[in-house]
């Protein structure tokens, strides 16, 4: 009988297979849940053999399973568990048992006493381990349960003198993750089971088996993670696992110093064989700089980052790292280092080298040389020198975060680090100059290395470059001879790389302005003015002539006696740069000149409250226009919108905010437009204009709306509502002017069912935020909504004309941050009159560089669109890859696009511009509805609204001059 | 040879009734017998094949490898020879080349054969790196990388659990082709050590390789010549990638050349080895190969009269003849050239002359040549400096080290820091001397499972750390060892058991009576042996697992109480424990 039930239910099971591929989910969902487990037991007794019932453990793994029938599996599997007697089937259910209490929704201590029991009698260390590591899972899944997290340490301990590795090793794990943290919160639990945790886990430090060893430093580190003060007297047995013959374990145990050494940084722990003391954190600094030099360069790589992390280092030890005392013959031999210092120190450049110049000099005392110092000597030193290049890295790291908070420190390690710029791998090279960037503030440059650094400018990699600029626009250089040098290898960069003159232009702005008396003595120089002779104009076109009157010009602004070492072509020039690079180029007062903008600079004197003030100011004015005639409130709106733009080009950091709102009334003044009433009542051949305009308003409002969402940064979701609200009405328009244009009711029915849906699903959306919206359009319309929706198209339309006559404009409250993206292209520049020729039917690569600023996720967003003449557009998703960060909320795009057409008879210009795609279903408003967590459930759902994908046009387009050649046969 | 001293390195280790001859190399400062190792040190008759079990080669050296033809083919070896790939690709280059240079160019006779040459090479054995080869049933060799050269290898040589550990030349920091060396914790008896500079402390390479750039980069821009005189392998090829990376990132036209013959002979090897070069190397192979130069281009004789700047390199390395003498001539009269020297020079030679800032010099036919170039010196050397040699012996921890292949009064510093440091005794023979290291060679037994099962059940849990102390019957039959437990050894000898008890008698003064004092005694060791089983007998005797204690009056004087321990052997450790804390007496607090 039995069986032929269980038979039973097994076609149940195969039925509904069939059924998942119908889309019945509901009804899928209560079905499976008997037949699940029920399918298992049967497939598990028809197993004949061990390797029988394996395959089915297997197959049953891959398939989720309810966390209603959890329980059920549960019992099923550990009935067989008891009965089966091969070792790997045991250990396939211990797994699933561990699987399953995973399942999210799923309490596992209903299942945690058979799991606690299956342990007594296992033979076989591998399904012993295996246990542990469910109860590991158990154990996690009940964080709030101190009683049963005492008892899974309780069974750990005792399965801690097992003689397999593996056992022993998820004991110790089982301990780290799950062992008690606070003391003394159940004082009798404490006593019984878990003496002292960190007592039971430094037991296994000197375990046989070096997995267990570092299992147990893992565990202790676990601990500490949990928030469990360590006790110090770990520290000496960790030290001794240093000296581990296993890497993983050195690994472990530097990781173990470092968190000791930063817990207990002042204790004073004695040096051994000698009767000093020195601070506990100074001497973890020794120990880990002497696993800089580690046989294994996981360990090395380790030591190295963890040694950036130790900054109450003190300063001796500090600079011991950078030492490395040399010698040749027994005699004391100065480094390359120490030698440039003194030649520059002695104002002599560039002697003719001898041989034997770097002759050694002093004898030294044997004894004192120390050649395996305990201490930190020349850690870095070897660091930099690794042969592994994630050595170098770290070690680069490591070396920037303590010179940042030790300026002495930045100073002395400013040689190595100038050094590394000649690295072997370009990651090694890009990542010294970013932390010498980083670091620049506490150090000024000497000669002799800033001719190192500038020597890099030539290097064929572009982001070495840009990084390179980058440094020396926040460097300090001490002399005149420096900062010519620089301008003289910038320009050479320029002329051996024209394409990067941005960066270089900006390089110098900040190189001027940061030396400017150093830059004073170097004017007639570099202007090649005479005292006597009139020199030739040089071309204002040049961008190395740009370039050093960007350097002098920047350096004048703080400079005031500059000015008048200029010609009067420097004068007619800057005024042309001021206009035409006005971000490079500073207002200056200039003796008889006005200065350029009359109203005070914003750069100078930031008048950010007034501004501020103003805009809200407009703002309050505009949404009381309430009382005023329609015609009064539309000049209104005009003003403001112009005020708002002006306000937005002076101040750049109000631009986002004032071009938002801008926006925002631009719509609204377009939907006043659209519905004033003198339109609608036209006669019918004037009816045509009118159609015109509103349709045309009711799209660009569509249009607006789209790019108010997606094209700023920081929108939030009181905004989004507005916005939402503000494209619900330019529906509605829309309706009510096909409505009336088009003759017959059939097409409207489909319409008016669209639209009733779309303020059903912004209710949806935004119920929480309606009570905000008191008298607004969508108030107004759900009132109504009873009525709309039983009544004729005819009607609705109606009655939504009135609506939206006498609905309220609605206030848009202003968020603290606001940026519109913006995306300027550098590259192509459109100057060029020399088309791109190529063979049609082949491709030409076409470099494009752009900068982007407050794109959210460019990755993801941001397209090429190329436009041929033709009306031929072209869609480009550039790679991930293309995109660098070079700060916060700036991207820079370097892709290349691949163009490619028939033949034209004569060059043509294309457009190349950048596009912010967005998606309506992306949008903020979407993420709100809770997804389904079965992926199987996500795919029966019909999609739910289609989602709106569109292009917002974010960058000037630019033009190319190609001509695609006919091929030649 | 080798012995405080550079050149003709060859070194005799007996190890375990195994003899091992380490390279074979010549001496470059003799013409006559000297520049080869005396291998009568090996035997004066018989040939040598008996006496040797194998000879190891660590690199291509000639003062590693030069001796080696002469050895095999003219004194007499057949047994394995044994070196690395690269190793064996390029000997057989450089020993031609010497054989040319000794027969051709200063016509000596009684000198090895191309032929001999090649008939050596059919001996060698290659080996790859931490490949174990078994030589024998007992002796075993494994290589580790050492930098220095294309294939330069240190060996482990094992026999049963002696080792020795021989380096050859090694580097301990990376350049531009070769990564560093390393070895593993072997923990070797011995580590044979090269010593070049022990009591250097060199600078960062970084500096040395930015100034060269700088150098020629400067000159180049200038519009000048370079002239770098190389030797055909070693450092040609890591200034040849030193130069072509730098060409590259710096976008530079000017051509580089490196004269043909030998160095073309070796790119090509080092095009092969890519597994033995550095990371960067064997990380960017797979787009190109980095010894396949790009900028790089066969010399012509022609190109030296080219006008604008290029770079050469030329051989011989001191500028003593050939292509980079000839080259030099043309150039050094215009101050724009420039002469790089990148490594060291014998006296005599025109690079010394011109290093040491001569500026005329005398030329073969009476001419008299003015060097208006300007002369620049660059190390590039490629052995381990003190600290390095210092950092292998940390890394192996050797018991002993004997040092080699370095100068007497250098070796002495280098040995007295050694010792200091490490705590291991350090020798330096010179040549000719023998060096006696004591092992302490561990034995291994067989022990039977079940015995070891039983023993580690008992206690704690084994440590790796620690001895462990076991009991057990070591039975030594058949020249084989073998720890069994006693009952089968017993029965294995036939020989009946014997029990063995200790007994001893401790005086304690106690007026009280027997019994209490009995339960004294009880309650004080029940309260210190917390871990054992102590229990009360009703006849007033405790028991301490298996020992004994009774309390007793003493016969004469009734405050005395005398207890009597007894223990059998096996419980000696604890037992006498005991016996020495009940002599200790009780503790005066209330029972």
């Amino acid at each position: 009988m039995a069986a032929h039930l269980k038979k039973r239910v097994y076609e149940e099971f195969t039925k509904v297979v069939q059924q998942q591929h119908e889309d019945l989910s509901t009804k899928k969902l209560r079905l499976t849940k008997p037949s699940k487990s029920a399918a298992l037991h049967v497939d598990l007794c028809k197993a004949t053999s061990p390797a029988d019932a394996l395959q089915y453990l297997l197959q049953f793994a891959r398939k989720p399973v309810e966390v209603e029938s959890v329980e059920g599996v549960v019992r099923i599997l550990l009935e067989h568990y008891y009965k089966e007697n091969d070792a790997s089937v045991r250990l396939k259910i211990a797994s699933l048992l561990g699987l399953l209490s995973k399942t999210a929704g799923f309490s596992p201590d209903c299942i945690m006493d058979d799991a606690i029991n299956t342990l007594q009698n296992e033979k076989s260390h591998q399904v012993l381990a295996q246990l542990l590591d469910t109860l590991l899972v158990i154990g996690t899944k009940l964080p709030e349960n101190p009683s049963v997290r005492m008892r899974l340490v309780e069974v750990a301990c005792k399965h801690l003198t097992d003689s397999s590795h593996g056992v022993r090793n998820k004991c110790l794990q089982l301990i780290g993750c799950l062992g008690p943290v606070e003391k003394g919160v159940s004082k009798e639990a404490e006593s019984q089971a878990a003496k002292d945790v960190q007592k039971i886990i430094g037991d296994h430090f000197n375990d046989q088996d070096p997995r267990v060893r570092t299992a147990a430093i893992k565990a202790m580190l676990q601990l500490h993670e949990r928030g469990l003060k360590l006790q110090q007297a770990i520290y000496s047995q960790a030290c001794k696992l240093l000296a581990d013959d296993y890497e993983q374990v050195r690994s472990a145990a530097v990781q173990l110093i470092w968190v000791l050494s930063q817990l207990y940084p002042e204790s004073i722990v004695p040096i051994p064989s000698s009767n000093e003391e020195i601070r506990l954190v100074d001497d973890a600094f020794g120990k880990i700089c002497h696993m800089v030099s580690d046989g294994s360069w996981v360990v090395r790589v380790q030591a190295a980052k963890l040694l950036g992390s130790m900054q109450q280092v003190s300063s001796h030890f500090l600079e011991q790292t950078l030492d490395k005392k040399l010698m040749s013959d027994l005699r004391r031999k100065r480094t390359a280092h120490e030698r440039a210092k003194e030649l520059y120190s002695s104002g002599e450049f560039s002697s003719g080298r001898k041989w034997g110049d770097d002759a050694p000099k002093e004898e030294i005392d044997t004894g004192a040389v120390n050649l395996i110092e305990s201490g930190a000597c020349g850690a870095f030193v070897h660091g930099l020198e690794d042969e592994m290049y994630e050595v170098r890295i770290a070690a680069v790291e490591a070396l920037c975060m303590l010179a940042q908070s030790s300026p002495s420190f930045a100073e002395k390690c400013l040689d190595f680090l100038v050094d590394m710029f000649n690295d072997e791998i370009e990651e090694v090279r890009l990542q010294s100059i970013h932390t010498m960037r980083k670091i620049s503030h506490n150090i000024t440059l000497r000669e002799d290395q800033l001719d190192t650094v500038l020597a890099v400018l030539e290097d064929s990699s572009r982001d070495i470059r840009e990084a390179l600029h980058e440094l020396l626009c926040c460097t300090n250089v001490s002399t005149k001879e420096g900062i010519h040098l620089a301008l003289v290898e910038l320009l050479k960069n320029l002329t051996k790389y024209p394409t990067d003159r941005e960066s270089i232009w900006k390089c110098l702005k900040f190189l001027g302005s940061r030396h400017p008396t150093l830059v004073l003595p170097l004017v007639p120089e570099l202007l090649s003015t005479h005292p006597f002779f009139d020199t030739p104009e040089p071309d204002m076109d040049d961008p190395a002539y740009i370039a050093v009157l960007v350097l002098i010009f920047n350096a004048a602004k703080s400079c005031p006696t500059m000015p008048a070492l200029f010609s009067d072509h420097t004068f007619r020039h800057y005024a042309y740069l001021r206009d035409s690079l006005s971000h490079l180029v500073p207002p200056l007062r200039l003796p008889g000149r006005k200065l350029v903008s009359s109203t005070v600079s914003p750069s100078i004197t930031p008048h950010e409250d007034p501004s501020q003030q103003f805009l809200h100011q407009s703002l309050e004015r505009v949404y009381n226009f309430q009382h005023l005639d329609p015609q009064g409130i539309q000049e209104l709106l005009e003003f403001t919108i112009r005020d708002l733009q002006r306000l937005g080009e002076l101040q750049s950091e109000l631009a986002g905010m004032a071009d938002f709102t801008a926006t925002y009334l631009q719509c609204q003044l377009l939907l006043i437009k659209a519905l004033q009433e003198k339109l609608w009542n036209v006669a019918a051949p004037l009816y045509l204009k009118q159609n015109a305009l509103a349709s045309a308003a009711a799209k660009q409002i569509l249009e607006e709306t789209y790019k108010m969402e997606f094209m700023y940064s920081g929108v939030e979701g009181r905004q989004v509502v507005i916005i939402h609200h503000m494209r619900l009405q330019a529906k509605a328009l829309q309706l009510i002017v096909t409505a009336r244009t088009t003759r017959g009711v059939e097409p409207l029915f489909g319409m008016c069912e669209k639209f009733l849906q779309e303020v059903d699903s912004f209710q949806r959306c935004f119920i929480s935020e309606l009570p905000h919206m008191q008298g607004s359009f969508v108030d107004k319309l759900l009132d109504l909504m009873p009525r709309l929706v039983t009544s004729k198209p005819s009607e609705v339309v109606k009655i939504l004309q009135t609506t939206l006559r006498q609905s309220t404009f609605l206030h848009l409250p202003l968020p603290e941050q606001l940026h519109r993206a913006t995306a300027n292209i550098i590259e192509p520049t459109g100057e060029s009159d020399n088309p791109l020729r190529f063979t049609s039917g082949l491709v030409v690569a076409l470099d494009v560089d752009a900068t982007l600023e407050h794109v959210q996720d460019p990755q993801g967003t941001v397209k090429v669109q190329v436009l041929y003449p033709d009306g031929q557009a072209q869609l480009i998703h550039p790679k991930p890859a293309d995109f660098r960060n070079p700060g916060p909320g700036r991207h820079r795009l370097i892709t290349q696009v691949y163009l490619s057409h028939t033949a034209w008879t004569e060059p043509c210009q294309i457009e190349v511009r950048l596009l912010l795609a967005y998606n309506s279903n992306r949008s903020k408003a979407s993420t709100r509805i809770p997804k389904s967590t079965w992926s199987e459930n996500l795919e029966a759902l019909p999609p739910s609204e289609n989602g709106i994908e569109g292009t917002i046009p974010f960058s000037k387009p630019v033009k190319v001059y190609i001509m695609p050649k006919p091929a030649r046969r | 040879g080798a012995g405080q001293d550079v050149g003709r390195s060859c070194i005799l280790v007996s190890i375990a009734g195994k003899n091992v001859m380490l390279d074979c190399g010549m001496h470059m400062g003799y013409n006559d017998d000297r520049r080869f190792p005396d291998f009568s040190y090996i035997t004066q008759n018989g040939r040598l094949t008996d006496f040797l079990d194998c000879v190891i080669i660590s690199h291509f050296h000639l003062d590693h490898c030069g001796a080696l033809p002469y050895f095999s083919e003219m004194v007499g070896y057949d047994g394995p020879i044994y070196m690395t790939h690269p190793t064996k690709a390029i000997c057989p280059i450089l020993l031609e080349d010497y054989r040319k240079i000794t027969v051709d160019k200063k016509g000596e006779t009684n000198f090895f054969t191309s032929q001999m040459i090649k008939d050596c090479m059919k001996k060698v054995v290659a080996v790859h790196l931490h490949q174990t080869v078994q030589v024998d049933e007992e002796l075993e060799i494994k290589a580790y990388y050492a930098g220095h050269v294309l294939g330069a290898a240190m060996f482990q040589i094992k026999v049963g659990c002696e080792s020795v550990v021989y380096t050859g030349d090694y580097n301990m920091t990376p350049d531009r082709h070769l990564g560093a060396a390393w070895i593993d914790k072997c923990r070797p008896d011995l580590l044979i050590t090269e010593s070049t500079y022990a009591t250097t402390i060199r600078d960062s390479k970084r500096c040395r390789e930015r100034d060269f750039l700088k150098k020629v980069h400067e000159t180049v821009e200038r519009g000048g010549k370079v002239l770098i005189p190389v030797f055909a392998l070693g450092r040609a090829q890591e200034l040849c990638i030193l130069l072509e990376t730098f060409w590259e990132r710096m976008n530079l036209k000017a051509p580089i050349y490196f004269s043909t013959g030998l160095t073309e002979k070796a790119n090509h090897y080092y095009k092969l080895f890519i597994t033995w070069t550095n990371q960067k190397i064997r990380k960017t192979f797979v787009q190109r190969n980095m010894f396949e130069f790009k900028h790089i281009k066969a010399f012509d004789r022609a190109f030296a009269d080219n006008p604008g700047p290029m770079v050469v390199f030329a051989t011989p390395g001191m500028l003593h003849a050939g292509q980079s003498l000839q080259i030099f001539r043309k150039w050094a009269g215009n101050e724009k050239n420039m002469v790089i020297m990148p490594g060291y020079c014998v006296q005599g030679t025109v690079g010394h002359k011109i290093l040491s800032g001569q500026r005329k010099l005398e030329m073969e036919g009476r001419q008299i040549l003015e060097v208006k170039m300007q002369v620049e010196y660059m190390s590039f050397s490629a052995h381990a400096d003190a600290k390095g040699i210092m950092q292998l012996i940390r890394q192996a921890e050797p018991r002993n080290v004997l040092l080699v292949h370095g100068e007497a009064k250098k070796m002495e510093f280098l040995k007295q820091k050694i010792e200091q440091e490490f705590h291991v005794s350090c020798f330096m023979p010179a040549n000719g001397e023998t060096t006696t290291i004591l092992t302490n060679p561990c034995i291994p037994v067989d022990i039977s499972l079940g015995l070891l099962k039983r023993e580690t059940a008992i206690g704690p849990l084994p440590d790796a750390k620690k001895p462990k102390l076991m009991h057990g019957s070591l039975l030594m039959k058949d020249n084989s060892f073998r720890l069994v437990s006693p009952e089968q050894a017993l029965k294995e000898l036939g020989l009946a058991e014997h029990q063995l008890r200790f007994t001893c008698r401790v005086h304690i003064q106690d007026p009280r009576k027997e019994h209490e004092t009995g339960l004294r005694v009880y309650n004080h060791l029940k309260g210190i042996l917390k871990d054992y089983s102590v229990q009360h007998l009703p006849d007033g005797s405790i028991t301490v697992e298996s020992i004994l204690i009774q309390a007793t009056a003493h016969s004469e004087d009734q405050g005395t109480k005398v207890l009597l321990v007894s223990w059998t052997y096996q419980d000696e450790e604890l037992g006498s424990y005991l016996t020495s804390l009940l002599k200790k007496g009780l503790p005066q607090s209330t029972p």
